[in-house]
């Protein structure tokens, strides 16, 4: 049996998965490529942003990296283009363009 | 460690819940299995056993909370009937999905409409593909037993199912009848105690349960669960072995009685077998080889077995205690009837829909039946293989 969530996918035998599809780990969710639904892209201007952070907490997908204390870019991976952070930013630092790729 | 004691049906099941003592009993009251978590509660309040009750608001819940206390790793119950086993549909599903081993006694009784409280096999029969072995008591002294056998079966790591543990309403469930009880040490080293290899309260392990499937994995968790239904007929026997050497009570996945030289025969479930046993002796009296086999267990559904029981019959009645509205029998008589199909030389088969709603079968309707097998059976016509048992008219 696989034991690690990111080794399991459309190719694995029933018999390699975990009963009832059970996770044995954590944070697995990491593994998902949610951006893949996006419809809409948010694009950061990297000289309009302050590095406020008021986007942060709003994201529900935790999609925007801080590093020492500073936004450093927004996580296509996960990001499902829902648009709050560019309506949160009060200083226009990110639009929203239209198609999923940034 | 064998005593005797006279108890009724929900009594018997309910002293087992207590010789067992659960972590967790989660139920909502409805007839005829109220007196379950009643009798229990006053265990509860009295101190003589450990588990925590959960007074929830529906059937819904109260299975919701089984599923969240066996997730978390306790050994949860429950108890229900009709109505209540409706309400539960969806939760059952996830029971057996998320592959935890709950137990539940079902008090078999009929469903609205028209509203009524007696029994029939409607609940478990409209539930019977929720993915729950299912195993069903002529008697009281046979739904003590079998709820005893019911965690060391749903429990075993090859298996990981619910079980229902269903009896007739009122019938069973409500007769005072003698019965043999195992004194409580017995009991608890014969059930064991429950430790899953994973579960939510495990801290070193990190865990997460009933994940959402897309179609890329749905169906290969759908085999598993299929697979473990296989598994648990060979664990059903294993067990049932390990009970006959503590005391002397054999079980199968059915029972089979004048069989073994049987030229016409009936099938059905649960209580009414006591009274088709009581026919097929004035039958024999008689010089009529009849026969009876009682299904213990529905789910897995012992095909093979009554294939090879059944395979030197020559006339079959079905009984259903169940409507399907298939205008073509009920769900016993679609499966036996389908697992008789590829013998060389297969019995006819009858089919009939009786006792709805607590409708009495008597003997004098089990003669009539036996009659008209052997009519059958001499080259008389086989007749409409769908008809109803007891109604006027």
């Amino acid at each position: 049996m696989i034991r690690r969530a990111k080794d399991i996918d459309e190719h694995t035998p029933w018999q390699e998965m975990t009963p009832a599809g059970e996770v044995y780990e954590a944070a697995t969710a990491r593994y998902v490529n949610t951006g893949a639904w996006r419809t809409d892209t948010p694009v950061l201007d990297a000289e309009k942003c302050r590095s406020c952070l008021l986007c942060v907490p709003f994201c529900p997908d935790s999609s925007l990296p801080v590093k020492d204390g500073k936004l450093v870019g927004i996580d296509y991976h996960h990001c499902k283009g829902c648009g709050i952070c560019a309506t949160v930013c009060p200083f226009g630092a990110i639009t929203v363009k239209e198609g999923g790729q940034p | 460690m064998n005593y005797n004691e006279r108890l009724s049906g929900n009594e018997a099941i309910a002293f087992a819940m207590k010789q067992i003592d659960p972590d967790v009993m989660a139920a909502f009251p409805i007839t005829p299995s109220t007196e379950i978590p009643q009798y229990f509660a006053q265990y509860v309040a009295n101190g003589e056993v450990n588990t925590e009750f959960v007074p929830v608001e529906s059937e819904h819940s109260s299975m919701s909370a089984c599923i969240g206390a066996e997730a978390a790793g306790a050994r949860a119950i429950t108890a229900t009937s009709s109505a209540g086993l409706a309400l539960m549909y969806e939760m059952m599903y996830v029971a057996a999905s998320c592959r935890l081993p709950i137990t539940l006694a079902c008090v078999n009784r009929a469903l609205s409409g028209p509203i009524n409280i007696n029994n029939d096999h409607s609940d478990s029969m409209g539930i019977r593909d929720a993915g729950w072995i299912q195993i069903y008591a002529e008697n009281n002294q046979e739904a003590y037993d079998n709820f005893l056998q019911a965690m060391p079966i749903g429990e075993s790591p090859e298996v990981r199912l619910p079980v229902m543990i269903c009896q007739d309403g009122f019938i069973t469930s409500h007769a005072l009848e003698n019965i043999v009880l195992l004194d409580t040490d017995s009991v608890k080293q014969f059930v064991g105690e429950y430790h899953p290899e994973h579960y939510l309260l495990k801290k070193a392990n990190p865990l997460a349960v009933g994940p959402y499937d897309l179609g890329c994995h749905y169906m290969e968790h759908k085999v598993q669960q299929a697979e473990a239904m296989k598994h648990a007929k060979a664990r059903i026997l294993e067990v049932a072995k390990q009970f006959e050497a503590l005391t002397g009570r054999k079980y199968g996945l059915f029972e089979e009685y004048q069989m073994e030289d049987a030229e016409v025969a009936v099938l059905l479930i649960g209580s009414s077998a006591g009274t088709a046993k009581a026919a097929v002796d004035q039958l024999r009296k008689a010089g009529v080889k009849a026969g009876l086999i009682k299904i213990r267990v529905f789910r897995p559904f012992p095909a093979e077995e009554l294939a090879q029981a059944l395979a030197h019959v020559k006339v079959l009645a079905i009984l259903d205690k169940a409507e399907s509205f298939s205008a073509n029998g009920g769900p016993l008589f679609s499966e036996v009837r389908g697992a008789l199909y590829d013998l060389k030389h297969r019995p006819r088969t009858v089919g009939y829909v009786y006792g709805l709603g607590g409708r009495d079968i008597t003997p004098e309707h089990f003669k009539d039946i036996y009659a008209r097998l052997t009519d059958i059976a001499n080259g008389g016509e086989l007749g409409p293989v769908y008809t109803h048992l007891g109604q006027r008219g």
